[in-house]
């Protein structure tokens, strides 16, 4: 048992030192900054480590005894604060603090290069941006999920802002949309209060279903289902996403390009479930089938807009996009495969981002620059970079024994089962292009061709230059062998990971709704 | 029209609101957006505000609510005489994240004017471009 190594006490506030460890430390960060740059980062990835454990306990607590509900300064929901934490936020919680745990050490040797003079701040805010993610996961208070949605998102526009050049017009029209998706968002909660009085999500579940008809919940729900798309880059809703994630310093992009869009998904699915409910999501609006229908214009607009780009970063960016796709797709199916693949796909899509990224960020650090020219030769420079590096992309494809196929899998028997031929279609598409994606990169990786340098500077394979291994440090590698490897477990235990956590989490008597 | 008179609170802020949203996303001058954003988020913290007020109330901070509470008969607290203050103190949380962007997005204005020159956004695509 995990556990019992730990005190009672300790075990007993789990939940809310999983928060409260990220929370403080940025403070610490902040004072130690100034004194003895050193510190800073052993600092960060020791507060990571400590929100992980946490979040492992809470997990654990979780499988065990069933949803915990923790009262902040005991005050008693509904008129407290509450952290309520079931099935679908405790892998998310792990999820969280796994990525960020990975990314700090990631980070050690690639900030040095791009931020080399901030690097202090670049942990506060690193720090601020995981304590605001875990807190939109925990918390069972609509507004509290506000607030720590602005939290979340001004330390990522701090993080994304710091690389300078390009990155500040980028972190402009995050800043625009970011503000204008948590202003729908608290605008619906504004609608939900008026109707029932109440903040807390599960109080607000109970009230809700007498008055399902009104217009005032209605609305809500649109507003607070807009906020959230803007928030996660669903398809026409994307405009801030590709450059934002792709003049970020590398690290950053670590971090945000897997957790932000995902944690919004995963607030969708609460609101969807805990708020409303499948009832009022499926058989009162009866909206699903145009949303599916959106969802397969956003998987393959993404895909196709990824597969127009030239730079590595920007290419994973707009495959975010099309995954957003999958996951909203998948939830709106209304039936049991499409939701267990698309809150399984929350996972693999995280990871498999992250794996990505951090593969293409230590190809962009010994290069400098990560337009496609830098992947030429790149097999022999960089073995275990490649290897990592096609583990992710499998994923992305959908090859077992990968975590993404399984995803796909489900998605796919949703789709089927739906009798969506459309969605079905659209996942087929969009890994055929992924396919076409990656292998691409692999050739010019393998056999250094450039389809574009066509205007004789060299075929390729007359004069090859002599190529020795030239790894990134140990720093990034290290951490992208671990994720890498994740992948593979992620996808031989999915059978677990389903019946332990995602079972729970699909919403009874969805069997009698929809299709 | 009495529906629009009873239900006015309503109006002023969609007003405002489609205001701050067209300014946000019409403009050309980044400075421009930045107000926008800001009467949006007005918009949002009037509409709880105006939510949260009844007829006839006042703040909601009770008088003599210490000095005599001794004294039964005069300390009834009367619910129907105060806003609800559950809705302001969310404001003022709001409020607090709204300065803080605002802040965030005005320092980011001032790095893009000393990167290119100007805050006129077409300016600033054609030299990206």
């Amino acid at each position: 048992m995990f556990f019992e190594l730990f005190p009672a006490s300790v075990v007993e506030q789990a939940p809310v030192l999983v928060v409260a460890i990220p929370l403080l430390s940025a403070l610490v960060i902040s004072i130690v900054g100034v004194v003895n740059q050193k510190y800073v980062l052993p600092l960060t990835i020791l507060s990571m480590a400590g929100s992980l454990i946490a979040s492992l306990i809470t997990l654990q607590r979780v499988i065990e005894h069933g949803p915990i509900s923790y009262h902040l300064g005991s005050w008693i929901p509904p008129i407290g604060i509450e952290y309520f934490v079931d099935h679908l936020n405790a892998p998310v919680l792990v999820l969280i603090a796994a990525v960020s745990f990975l990314t700090a050490i990631y980070s050690k040797d690639v900030i040095r290069s791009e931020v080399p003079d901030k690097i202090p701040s670049y942990y506060v805010i690193y720090t601020l941006l995981v304590t605001g993610l875990l807190g939109i996961t925990i918390t069972g208070d609509a507004f509290n999920l506000y607030v720590l949605l602005e939290v979340a998102a001004l330390a990522a526009y701090g993080l994304i802002a710091l690389r300078g050049g390009r990155a500040y017009m980028a972190t402009f029209n995050y800043i625009i949309m970011g503000t204008i998706g948590a202003g729908f968002y608290l605008l619906g909660v504004g609608y939900l209060f008026i109707k029932t009085g109440s903040l807390n999500m599960l109080d607000i579940g109970q009230i809700l279903p007498a008055i399902y008809s009104g217009n005032a919940v209605l609305v809500a729900f649109i507003l607070v289902m807009l906020g959230m798309w803007i928030k996660m880059a669903f398809f026409p809703l994307h405009g801030w996403l590709p450059n934002a994630y792709t003049y970020a310093p590398t690290a950053t992009s670590c971090l945000v390009a897997p957790l932000m869009t995902k944690v919004s998904v995963y607030v969708m699915i609460r609101i969807m479930f805990t708020i409303f409910s499948a009832d009022f999501a499926f058989n009162v609006l009866k909206w699903h089938n145009i949303i599916v229908w959106w969802a397969v214009i956003a998987i393959v607009s993404g895909s196709l807009f990824a597969l127009a780009q030239r730079n590595l970063k920007k290419m994973l960016s707009y495959i975010i996009v099309s995954e957003i796709g999958y996951m909203v797709g998948g939830i709106w199916l209304a039936n049991r495969d499409g939701i267990t693949g698309a809150t399984y796909h929350i996972f693999s899509d995280a990871m498999m981002t992250l794996c990505l990224f951090m593969a293409v960020g230590c190809i962009c650090y010994k290069a400098k620059d990560c337009s496609f020219e830098n992947m030429r030769w790149v097999f022999r420079r960089m073995p275990v970079t490649m290897a990592a590096f096609i583990v992710g992309a499998f994923s992305m494809i959908g090859i077992p024994p990968t975590c993404g196929f399984f995803s796909k899998w489900f998605l796919l028997s949703g789709a089927i089962k739906a009798d969506h031929w459309g969605f079905a279609l659209a996942l087929i598409f969009s890994s055929l292009i992924n396919a076409v994606l990656f292998f691409r990169l692999f050739e010019i990786g393998y056999f250094g061709k450039l389809r574009e340098s066509k205007e004789g500077q060299e075929p390729s394979h007359h004069h090859q230059p002599k190529i020795s291994v030239k790894e990134a440090p140990l720093s990034m590698v290290v951490p992208l062998v671990v994720v890498a490897m994740s992948l593979i477990f992620l996808g031989l235990y999915t059978n677990e990971i389903v019946t332990n956590l995602i079972d729970f989490v699909i919403p009874k008597g969805l069997m009698d709704v929809g299709s | 029209m009495e529906w629009v008179i009873a239900k006015y609170n309503y109006f002023i802020y969609i007003i405002l609101m489609m205001i701050g949203l067209w300014a946000m996303i019409g403009k050309n001058n980044l400075v421009k957006k930045v107000i926008g954003m800001s009467i949006f988020q007005t918009a949002i913290i009037l509409f709880y505000i105006s939510v949260g007020t009844k007829r006839g109330s006042t703040i909601p901070i009770l008088e003599h609510g210490h000095a005599e509470a001794a004294n039964a008969a005069e300390s009834i607290i009367n619910a129907a005489d105060y806003a609800n203050p559950l809705t302001q103190i969310l404001m003022l949380t709001a409020i607090v994240v709204g300065v803080s962007t605002l802040g965030v997005a005005l320092a980011v204005i001032q790095k893009i004017f000393k990167e290119y020159g100007t805050v006129e956004e077409d300016e600033i695509l054609e030299q990206i471009r």
